[in-house]
């Protein structure tokens, strides 16, 4: 059946996408190689004709770089508490969910809604739900706490400064801690609750003779049976959280800090960006492959405690 | 105490057996005890199950109002006035609703505009990629050439990777095609999902290829066949997929930054972010919040109509792009 014109009929049909693919895919993949490995790399510099030696210069810059290591650490941070959180607190969810019958869709869609909506604009909302404004330089008093403080307030706590001008580091990421996990969260439950339909009933059935406990069940039978689908979320979570951005981007603005402390919560992606905006292309390279390299053995490794860990 | 008394007699009538006429009496008791055990057992069972569930329905509520108070605190907010916005102990309804908000943020932000450019964008984008996507899943899925898999799989292998070790050389591949401040630099580069070709291709392989060989003998050509049979059984994921670029498209904001963020080409979060910058703690919340709310409207809007599709497409597709 294979002729000479079905080949060239294969080739024709793929042609569009292999086209756009050498040029914004493969290609990039080469030169940013290229640019990574070029020692003191910039666009400028390149235009005007300047030939480079090749070299670990750049990377050497970029891990000796203090305003990296701030990245580096914002990002590891994020990654390292937001997930689990959000993966536990979906799985309760998801499993509360499955074993109710009324309000089951309705809350269902609720709890899907923060997907469908843009992160810049709900960052925007959770600034506002933080925000204070008129705070004294003392810290003692503010014309408007904001709805989260006065929340505090009436279970007789102290008003924080979450993201004002002179607001502290963990107060700062305690704010996209909290907005990661809420917008983390439909994705997650999304995903388990699918797992859980699709266990067999059986199970429970028989563990219910047996007179087992619900926490016994959970983590006996619930979590075993559902461990594909906990590990495919950490995994994809791990692989968004280090690319965290724009959410940052939404609650603090393209300073990436409160007033009066910019880039404080700046992640790697932040930092590629902005040697971008530099002209630096060399750092950018640099600082994209070593991310690359961090989500890949991340990954690998994630992939490697499932294996022995997650029941097929 | 009642109860205490008759299982000590029972257990010394157990241990001491006891004259017959006794025993009957004493079969009977325990019949009718252990009726009651099981009664007292069914009972604070039913309790403890009303209790769970009690708990369970309080916990999801807990959850939902928490997803859900942003949204209503946004929508509170954006109704507000200014000075009401500022009350030291704030007001969960609007005194007094103040729609010009709604206005002046349409205004401030110039949003009639910045919608103009993404539905363009947005369109333009998805039906250009779903032609490509089409056709490269067909080629994959059901024609036979030299080199095939080894194609598939260095595209897959491509999926891998981070956006932004493309994102660099795309920057100054845009700036050398002069495409800086143009539709076409946030269109073009991101026609190729590896991911979308990939889904597409599984659902092609699920049509039967006796269709195919069928049509083949009424000497229909390929195309013809891809067209008005496969797209027909494909289309849920062509919505899909229709529906996750057009998401896409309204929720994209660090490429347009760096490509195309002039006024004439800003997309709608660029747009967004960038009228109310003020980090100061001193902008006009109430007019942010309408305009959040406005660009908010459109998904929440899509999401209600094709909540089965979005769902699906979702849990097939992994993170938010």
């Amino acid at each position: 059946m294979v002729d000479g014109k079905t080949q060239w009929k294969g080739w024709l049909y793929l042609a569009p996408a292999l086209i756009m693919l050498a040029i914004f895919t493969f290609w990039p993949i080469i030169n940013t190689l290229y640019m990574a490995f070029s020692n003191g790399y910039t666009s400028l510099g390149s235009a005007g004709g300047e030939t480079y030696s090749l070299g670990i210069e750049n990377f050497i810059k970029v891990i000796q770089y203090k305003g990296f290591v701030t990245c580096l650490k914002n990002t590891c941070l994020l990654c390292i508490i937001t997930v689990p959180v959000s993966t536990i607190l979906a799985l309760l969810i998801s499993v509360a969910l499955n074993s109710i019958k009324v309000l089951n869709r309705a809350l269902q869609t609720i709890y899907f809604l923060p997907y469908v909506t843009n992160s810049i604009a709900i960052g925007m909302v959770f600034a506002m739900m933080f925000n204070i404004v008129g705070l004294t330089p003392n810290g003692d008093s503010a014309i408007t706490w904001g709805i989260i403080n006065n929340i505090i307030q009436l279970f007789g706590g102290k008003g924080i400064n979450w993201i004002n001008a002179g607001s502290n580091y963990w107060a700062n990421m305690m704010v996209m801690i909290i907005y990661i996990v809420w917008n983390a969260l439909p994705f997650k439950i999304l995903i388990l609750l699918g797992g859980l339909q699709s266990i067999n009933k059986q199970y429970y059935d028989a563990a219910k003779i047996d007179g087992a406990s619900r926490s016994r069940i959970l983590w006996r039978i619930t979590v075993p049976l559902l461990s594909p689908m906990i590990a495919y979320v950490v995994i994809t979570g791990f692989i968004g959280g280090f690319k965290e951005y724009t959410s940052i981007v939404g609650v603090f603005g393209n300073t990436m800090g409160p007033a009066g402390n910019p880039r404080v919560l700046n992640t790697i992606v932040g930092f590629i960006y902005d040697s971008l905006s530099n002209n630096n292309y060399g750092r950018a390279s640099a600082a994209a492959l070593i991310l690359f390299v961090i989500i890949f053995i991340v990954t690998m490794l994630n992939m490697y405690v499932s294996k022995k860990k997650v029941h097929y | 105490m009642d109860k205490e008394e008759n299982k000590m007699t029972e257990k010394v009538d157990s241990e001491n057996i006891a004259p017959e006429n006794d025993s009957v009496e004493i079969v009977k008791i325990e019949v009718s005890q252990e009726e009651l055990d099981v009664k007292k057992i069914k009972r604070s069972q039913k309790i403890g199950k009303i209790a769970a569930t009690v708990g369970v329905y309080i916990f999801l509520i807990f959850i939902a109002i928490i997803v859900l108070f942003p949204f209503y605190w946004m929508l509170n907010s954006s109704l507000k006035t200014i000075e009401e916005y500022k009350w030291t102990k704030p007001s969960f309804f609007p005194n007094k609703l103040d729609w010009a908000n709604y206005y002046e943020a349409y205004k401030a932000a110039s949003l009639g505009d910045l919608f103009l450019h993404t539905v363009y964008v947005g369109l333009i984008s998805t039906v250009l990629s779903l032609i490509i996507t089409v056709l490269s899943a067909f080629a994959f899925a059901r024609l036979d050439f030299k080199g095939k898999n080894a194609v598939f799989a260095v595209l897959l292998a491509t999926m891998m990777i981070p956006g932004e070790l493309f994102t660099i050389t795309n920057y100054s591949t845009i700036y050398a095609l002069g495409w800086q401040n143009t539709f076409s630099a946030m269109i073009i580069p991101f026609l190729v999902s590896v991911f979308y070709i990939y889904l597409l291709r599984q659902n092609f392989l699920q049509i039967p290829n006796e269709l195919y060989l069928a049509a083949k003998v009424d000497g229909t050509s390929d195309f013809k066949y891809l067209l008005k049979v496969m797209v027909p059984l494909a289309l849920p994921t062509l919505i899909s997929i229709t529906i996750l670029k057009m998401m896409g498209a309204w929720n994209t904001y660090v490429w347009p930054n760096l490509v195309a963020n002039d006024d004439a080409h800003k997309l709608i979060t660029n747009g967004l972010r960038n009228a109310f910058t003020a980090a100061d703690g001193t902008s006009d919340y109430p007019v942010q919040m309408a305009a959040v709310a406005i660009v908010s409207a459109p998904l929440f809007i899509v999401f209600l109509f094709l909540r089965k599709y979005i769902m699906k497409g979702v849990s097939r597709s992994g993170i938010k792009g």
